[in-house]
C-alpha cells in the first residue's frame, strides 16, 4: 500500500480493491459487507441497499449528465441484486458559483430517471463549499430496493452457468475521455448511461433463473469478470470475438491505446445465467433497444481458478487481467 | 457505397484465417531451419502486440521471441524520472509529459504521486497542446518532459520550432529522446564496461515500424551487412508480425541476410526527410545516455543544441537536478532479459517483489516491457 492516495486508487481495478480491502473492509468488517455485492442484501433477504457518489467531468456529456448518472448508478446497483428500486436519498455538494440553471437541468434529468425506475427521493441534503473545494458538483445517492428474486449473488457462479453480456461495451468511458480531452473525432459516440431495472424485471417476469448480475461500471467488463472469477472461485473463459464493440469505441481505443474491456459503462451489464435459461434470456434482452445486441460471451471452467481467459478465434489464449493504474493514453 | 469504417482499415490485419494460414506456413518452413532462431522484436509496441495476440503460442519450437528494449518509459533511468519529479515540485512550474510517463516510479515516487501531493502535473496527447497550457498560464513556467524514440522526437521539435518562431517565453524542455540503432548495436556487439553482450542469443531483428516511418528503413542497413543479422521492418498488427516472421524464416532457409520492409504501407527506405531535418536543426547526440537495465550507451540519446540552451530545463535547473546514478534492485535481471539471455519467469523477484503495480526493474514498468507483458497476459498458457 502506498503512503498517499492517487487517482489510480479510484480506477475500479487492482489498486482500488487494495484500498477498499486494506482500509475500509479492515475497519468495517462484517458478514454482509464482505460479500462484496453491488448492493447489500438486508432485512432477511427482502431488501437491497446501496450507495454511490458521483463526480464526472464534464458534468454534461453526450448521452447524459451527472444527474442521470446519479440515479442510474444507484438504481442499477439495486437492480443487479434483482431488486426493484423504491426509495432514494440524494445529497449534493455544490461549488460556490455554480449556475442554478445547470443545477435545475441536472435535477430534471434525475426526476426523469426516477420515473423510469418507479422510485422516489425521500430524503436529501445540500452543502455549498468555497470555490475549489469540489469540482463543480458532487452527488451522492443511496437507495433501497425490494428484492424480487432471491439468491442472486456473485459468489455462486458455477460451471452450470453461461456468461452473457447485455450490449456493446466501452461507450461511457470512451465518451467521457474524448469529451474531457476535447478531442473531436466528429463521431456520434454517446454514453450508454441508462437504467437497467426494466430489463432485469423482464428477465424475472419470463421466469428466468438468474445466478448473478453486475453492471460493468469503473474497470469495465474486465473488472466484473475478474471479480466474479475470484468471488466464485471459478475460471471464466471468454471468446474475444463475441464481445461487441462499436466502431466509434474501437476507433477511440485504437487512437488512445485503451482496451474496450477496461472502459467504464453506465448501462451495460454482465449476466451469469444457468445454461438451460441462457437462450431465453437473450431473447428477452433482444426486445429492448439498449440490449438488442446482447450475446453469450463465455463459459465457466476450472482451467485457471480465479482467472479470466480470453480465447482468440485463431487458437491462442491469454489472461484478461484487472485493469491497473489510472487510465492514461499510450502514445510511445 | 457505404461509408468507410475504421474497422475496414484494420480488420484484414487481424483476420483469423490469415493469421492461421501464416502460422501454418511458418511452421512448415521452419522445419527446414538448420538451427533454432531467436528473433528480437526491438519495439515495445511489438512486444505488446505479440503478447496480446498470443503469437508465441503459434510458433514452432525452434522459433523464439526475445523482447527488446524499445519501450521509452521502461528504459528511463530513475534519476531522470527524479528530474521530472523535482521539476514538478517547483512552485511556479507546470510539468507536462505524455501519458505513458505518469505512472513510472523514480526513487522519490512517480509523477502520479507528485500530483497527489499537490504538484501541477499534466499529460498531453500531442506536445502541441503544451502551447495552450502555456498561453492560459502566463505566470507559470511550463516544462515539457519529452520522451520517446525517433517516433515522438519530431513532435517535440515541432513544438520547439513553434516556441521559437512565436517568441513564447514560458515553455522549457527536458529532453529524453533516445534512438534505436545504437541500442541494437550495443545488444549484439558490446564488450565495454557498460554492456557486455557476449553470449547474446539474438539471430534476427523485427525492426520497429513507427520509428522507421520517420527515419526510414535505412538506419538498419548495417545490421545485415556488418553484423550478419537480418532485419524485417514490421507493422504492429498480428498479420504484419506473422508475415514479417515468415520473411525472416525464408531468409534463413534461402541463406540470405538482408534488410526487408514488411510495413510497406507506411515505411520507405528514406523516411520522412522533413522530420529528420527538423530533428537535426534542434537536437544533437549526447555522448552517453543511460538506459535503465543496460547502462550507458554512446550516442544513443538526443539533447538540445547549445544555441537553444535558454530553453533547456536541464541547464536552467542544473543546480537542483541530481546527477548521481541510481541502480536497480540487485536481483533484477532485466539486462539479461533484454539481451535474450533469460526469460522473465527465470527472475527470482518476477511476480513476487516485482509487479506492474510496484515495478523494481525496467521490464515491469510499462505494459510494453517484457516482464509486464508476461505478467499481464500470462505466457504460461499453452
Amino acid at each position: 500500500m502506498t503512503k498517499y492516495v492517487t487517482l489510480a486508487h479510484g480506477n475500479g481495478g487492482e489498486e482500488n480493491n487494495e484500498l477498499i480491502s486494506k482500509v475500509f473492509y479492515k475497519a468495517f468488517e462484517n458478514e454482509i459487507l464482505s460479500k462484496s455485492e453491488d448492493a447489500a442484501v438486508i432485512h432477511n433477504g427482502e431488501l437491497a441497499f446501496s450507495t454511490d457518489s458521483f463526480t464526472v467531468s464534464p458534468i454534461f456529456f453526450p448521452g447524459g449528465d451527472i444527474g442521470k448518472l446519479a440515479i442510474c448508478g444507484t438504481c442499477n446497483d439495486l437492480a443487479m441484486m434483482g431488486a426493484k428500486p423504491k426509495y432514494l436519498t440524494c445529497s449534493v455538494i455544490i461549488e460556490e458559483g455554480f449556475a442554478v440553471r445547470d443545477l435545475e437541468s441536472i435535477v430534471r434529468s434525475m426526476k426523469k430517471e426516477l420515473e423510469i425506475n418507479g422510485a422516489i427521493v425521500v430524503s436529501g441534503d445540500t452543502k455549498v463549499v468555497p470555490k475549489g473545494a469540489v469540482d463543480k458538483i458532487f452527488i451522492n445517492t443511496t437507495g433501497i430496493g425490494e428484492i424480487q428474486q432471491r439468491g442472486i449473488s456473485s459468489n455462486n457462479i458455477s460451471q452450470d452457468d453461461l456468461i452473457l453480456l447485455s450490449r456493446d461495451i466501452g461507450r461511457h468511458g470512451a465518451t467521457i475521455f474524448v469529451a474531457r480531452e476535447g478531442m473531436d473525432f466528429g463521431s456520434s459516440l454517446q454514453s450508454d448511461c441508462a437504467s437497467l431495472y426494466i430489463q432485469v424485471k423482464a428477465l424475472m417476469d419470463a421466469g428466468i433463473k438468474i445466478t448473478a448480475l453486475r453492471d460493468a461500471t469503473r474497470g469495465g467488463v474486465a473488472a466484473v469478470l475478474n471479480e466474479w472469477a475470484k468471488q466464485s472461485n471459478i475460471c471464466i473463459e471468454v471468446d474475444e470475438e463475441t464481445i461487441p464493440v462499436s466502431s466509434e469505441v474501437y476507433g477511440s481505443c485504437e487512437m488512445l491505446g485503451f482496451e474496450p474491456l477496461n472502459l467504464a459503462n453506465e448501462g451495460t451489464f454482465v449476466l451469469a445465467i444457468p445454461k438451460e435459461y441462457a437462450l431465453r434470456a437473450l431473447e428477452v434482452l433482444h426486445q429492448f433497444d439498449n440490449s438488442s445486441n446482447a450475446v453469450a460471451i463465455g463459459k465457466v471452467s476450472d482451467a485457471y481458478v480465479g482467472k479470466v481467459i480470453l480465447n482468440s478465434s485463431y487458437g491462442t489464449k491469454r489472461f484478461l487481467d484487472l485493469p491497473t493504474g489510472e487510465l492514461l493514453p499510450r502514445i510511445c | 457505397m457505404s461509408e468507410l469504417q475504421l474497422k475496414d482499415l484494420y480488420e484484414g490485419f487481424r483476420n483469423p484465417e490469415v493469421i492461421e494460414g501464416l502460422a501454418k506456413l511458418i511452421n512448415e518452413e521452419a522445419k527446414q531451419l538448420s538451427h533454432p532462431i531467436n528473433i528480437m522484436e526491438v519495439c515495445g509496441g511489438h512486444t505488446h502486440s505479440i503478447m496480446k495476440y498470443g503469437l508465441p503460442q503459434l510458433m514452432p519450437k525452434n522459433i523464439k521471441f526475445i523482447h527488446g528494449p524499445g519501450c521509452p518509459v521502461c528504459i528511463m533511468p530513475k534519476e531522470r524520472i527524479d528530474h521530472a519529479y523535482i521539476l514538478s515540485q517547483q512552485e511556479d512550474v507546470i510539468l507536462v509529459t505524455l501519458g505513458d510517463m505518469i505512472k513510472v516510479p523514480g526513487s522519490k515516487g512517480s509523477l502520479q504521486d507528485a500530483r497527489a501531493r499537490g504538484a501541477d502535473v499534466r499529460f498531453v496527447y500531442s506536445p502541441l497542446d503544451v502551447l495552450k497550457i502555456a498561453i492560459e498560464n502566463p505566470e507559470k513556467k511550463v516544462i515539457f518532459f519529452a520522451i520517446g524514440f525517433e517516433t515522438t522526437a519530431p513532435m517535440t521539435v515541432a513544438l520547439i520550432d513553434t516556441v521559437i518562431k512565436r517568441g513564447i517565453k514560458n515553455i522549457f524542455f527536458h529532453i529524453n529522446h533516445v534512438t534505436v540503432p545504437e541500442v541494437m548495436v550495443e545488444l549484439i556487439d558490446s564488450r565495454d564496461e557498460h554492456v557486455d553482450s557476449y553470449n547474446n542469443r539474438i539471430d534476427a531483428f523485427l525492426g520497429p515500424s513507427h520509428v522507421s516511418v520517420i527515419t526510414g528503413a535505412k538506419i538498419y542497413e548495417k545490421f545485415p551487412k556488418e553484423y550478419n543479422r537480418p532485419v524485417v521492418v514490421s507493422g504492429f498488427e498480428p498479420v504484419d508480425v506473422m508475415e514479417a516472421i515468415l520473411m525472416l524464416v525464408r531468409q534463413f532457409n534461402e541463406q540470405r541476410c538482408e534488410l526487408e520492409i514488411q510495413y510497406k504501407r507506411l515505411v520507405s527506405y528514406e523516411g520522412n526527410l522533413k522530420a529528420q531535418q527538423l530533428i537535426e536543426k534542434y537536437f544533437e547526440k549526447a555522448d552517453l545516455f543511460k538506459w535503465r537495465g543496460l547502462g550507458n550507451i554512446p550516442e544513443s540519446g538526443y539533447k538540445l543544441k547549445n544555441e537553444y540552451s535558454e530553453l533547456d530545463a536541464q541547464i536552467i535547473y542544473d543546480d537542483i537536478l541530481p546527477k548521481e546514478e541510481i541502480e536497480d534492485h540487485k536481483l533484477c535481471i532485466c539486462g539479461d532479459i533484454l539481451r535474450g539471455m533469460a526469460n522473465p519467469p527465470e527472475c527470482t523477484i518476477f511476480g513476487t517483489a516485482c509487479k506492474p503495480s510496484s515495478p523494481l526493474g525496467s521490464c515491469m514498468v510499462s505494459s510494453e516491457g517484457a516482464c509486464a507483458a508476461y505478467y499481464k497476459y500470462g505466457n504460461l498458457l499453452k
